[in-house]
């Protein structure tokens, strides 16, 4: 009998909301350890709010969240060592790397973190070293952020979390705005990391079908600050119905040469043109 | 499309130049300013004498020549501490028309409006006077101005050179080293950072309006837009402010923030502070001088 791995988020009916608008609610999920999930929403669907509940950015109205056991509360939070030992496990990308890259230099950007959390300087500086090797930017080490183009924002946006070797990363919209060719570097990068260990957990947020299969071993779809759908990428980009109504995918139609107007959803991934 | 365009302009009745609103002249100037700062970055990789130079020392140094400056009591001392910052400009390939286009000029203009009234309301030896409005320019007054333009002109001067000459996260790094509290430090970085964001910001908003808008707008309308978009762009920094605190406490931040600072002083950067003091004291020594002053009728 296959043992179940542990659970790294438990989320017990949660709701959030933003003043008067409500992002989640009855939300009940978990995720296990060493699985890549992926979030799929349309805008609004409550995917990031998600991702900061999990990173313990936000805390829910109602519900509860753990993780690795231990409730996220905000008075948990008080605790240095608690919220010290939380940060070094969970990392989280943002989806505008702007938002992520306020240090002058992108060598300060990836010391930041190590440093907050008190590391030794020799093991930052080690540290540092060898994450501006194996993300390629150590040409950009006494680069300003401003001056990078997006996806160099977004390696060293990454390479600013994977200093902490973390347990999970989340990740929210890691393709947005990209060029294809920097799309597919950050895709080839979660796929290396996600392989790296035994113990890294994955979970990101997007609304881009082609990546999914790619990053994910499951997926959970969104629809209004609830589950709409769980399953594995295939079963859920098989589910057109289910990608409808969640504004994942749209009716097209079009016109043959024969005359005859084609109907199907518009995925950009799946599209067979059948008699 | 860009020679259809040209032809098209070419072939219509000219028009009247429409003079540029006040939104796109601020933005023409912080897009001109955000050049600037780029062309500073550019400086500051220069293989020039400043710019090899620990960051501490040039920040010690060129402070130490700015008070130098303000403490002289006669004109030949400034001039003396001006020439040496046109030596180290020189020595340093900053372009001296840059200087003088950004400096000299602007600071002319800013401290000449101040020094203005000081020639004629200082009471003293009358000089000349004004035919029509028969106002006396004096001496006093006259040596007032003179002292007043010539400080600025030189620590203006020196300051540049040490923006023009050293990465702008290296002056930060120097600050923190010489024992700048660190929230002040961050602060700054952090407002030079997202000062590009939100200019990129602003630019795209004024673009997509430029984009939708026909002709010439009215005086009010045009102003009622510039409110809009100042407003739109101070909520858009609130969130930005929000979302960079989350990132920030996201990577471990509970208010006290720390920082990785090396640098490693050098024969050359000893040598250098070395100079750089004697001068300041020499400089200073001579500013105290009243009977050079004397003799320098200053």
């Amino acid at each position: 009998m296959e043992i179940e791995p542990e659970n790294v988020f438990e989320v017990r009916d949660v709701a959030f909301r933003y003043n008067d608008v409500t992002a989640l609610s009855g939300l009940s999920l978990s995720i296990k350890k060493n699985q890549r999930i992926a979030i799929l929403g349309a805008n609004g669907s409550g995917k990031s709010t998600f991702l900061r509940l999990l990173d313990a950015l936000y805390f829910p109205d109602k519900g509860s969240i753990s993780a690795f056991g231990e409730n996220l509360t905000e008075s948990a939070f008080q605790d240095e060592e608690f919220a010290f030992r939380f940060r070094r496990r969970v990392a989280f990308v943002f989806q505008n790397p702007d938002v992520q890259l306020f240090n002058p230099t992108v060598f300060d950007e990836i010391a930041f973190a190590p440093l907050q959390l008190r590391w030794s300087k020799d093991e930052i500086r080690r540290r540092v070293a060898e994450i501006l090797e194996t993300m390629e930017i150590a040409h950009l080490k006494d680069r300003a952020p401003h001056r990078l183009s997006g996806g160099e924002k977004k390696r060293v946006a990454l390479a600013s979390v994977l200093i902490l070797d973390p347990e999970v990363l989340l990740l929210d919209e890691p393709t947005a705005a990209l060029d294809p060719k920097s799309q597919s570097r950050v895709v080839d990068l979660l796929v290396d990391w996600g392989e790296k260990g035994a113990s890294k957990t994955v979970v990101t947020a997007t609304h881009d079908l082609d990546i999914v299969p790619d990053i994910a071993d499951y997926c959970f779809v969104f629809l209004n600050g609830r589950v709409a759908g769980f399953g594995t990428p295939a079963q859920i980009l098989a589910d057109t119905d289910l990608l409808e109504k969640t504004n994942l995918i749209h009716a097209h139609r079009h016109r043959h040469a024969d005359g005859s107007i084609h109907r199907h959803p518009h995925t950009h991934r799946f599209h067979e043109h059948g008699k | 499309m860009n020679s259809a365009a040209n032809s098209n302009s070419k072939s219509a009745a000219p028009r009247k130049k429409r003079r540029r609103n006040f939104v796109e002249r601020t933005l023409a100037n912080l897009i001109r300013n955000l050049e600037s700062a780029l062309f500073a970055e550019d400086t500051a990789r220069k293989n020039g004498l400043l710019q090899r130079l620990d960051p501490r020392v040039k920040i010690v140094g060129l402070l130490a020549l700015i008070l130098a400056v303000t403490l002289a009591r006669n004109f030949f001392t400034i001039i003396f501490i001006f020439a040496v910052a046109l030596l180290l400009a020189v020595l340093s390939r900053v372009p001296l028309r840059t200087l003088a286009a950004r400096t000299w000029l602007s600071v002319l203009a800013f401290t000449g409006t101040i020094a203005l009234p000081v020639i004629f309301i200082t009471p003293g030896d009358a000089v000349f006077q004004l035919p029509v409005l028969h106002w006396t320019i004096t001496a006093q007054g006259l040596t007032s101005a003179f002292y007043l333009i010539s400080r600025a002109e030189t620590t203006v001067t020196l300051s540049l050179l040490l923006v023009l000459c050293t990465l702008w996260t290296d002056v930060l790094k120097a600050l923190r080293v010489l024992r700048v509290p660190t929230v002040f430090v961050v602060i700054l970085g952090m407002t030079y950072r997202y000062i590009f964001v939100m200019l990129e910001t602003a630019q795209n908003m004024f673009e997509a309006r430029q984009s939708r808008i026909v002709g010439a707008l009215a005086g009010g309308e045009s102003r009622k837009l510039a409110a809009a978009s100042i407003g739109v762009l101070l909520s858009k920094s609130f969130y930005l402010n929000q979302e960079i605190y989350l990132a920030m406490q996201s990577r471990g931040f509970r208010g006290e923030v720390y920082s990785l600072d090396e640098f490693s002083m050098k024969r050359r950067d000893w040598l250098a502070l070395i100079v750089f003091l004697s001068v300041a004291l020499l400089a200073f020594w001579l500013g105290r001088q009243d009977s050079l002053a004397a003799f320098l009728s200053f």
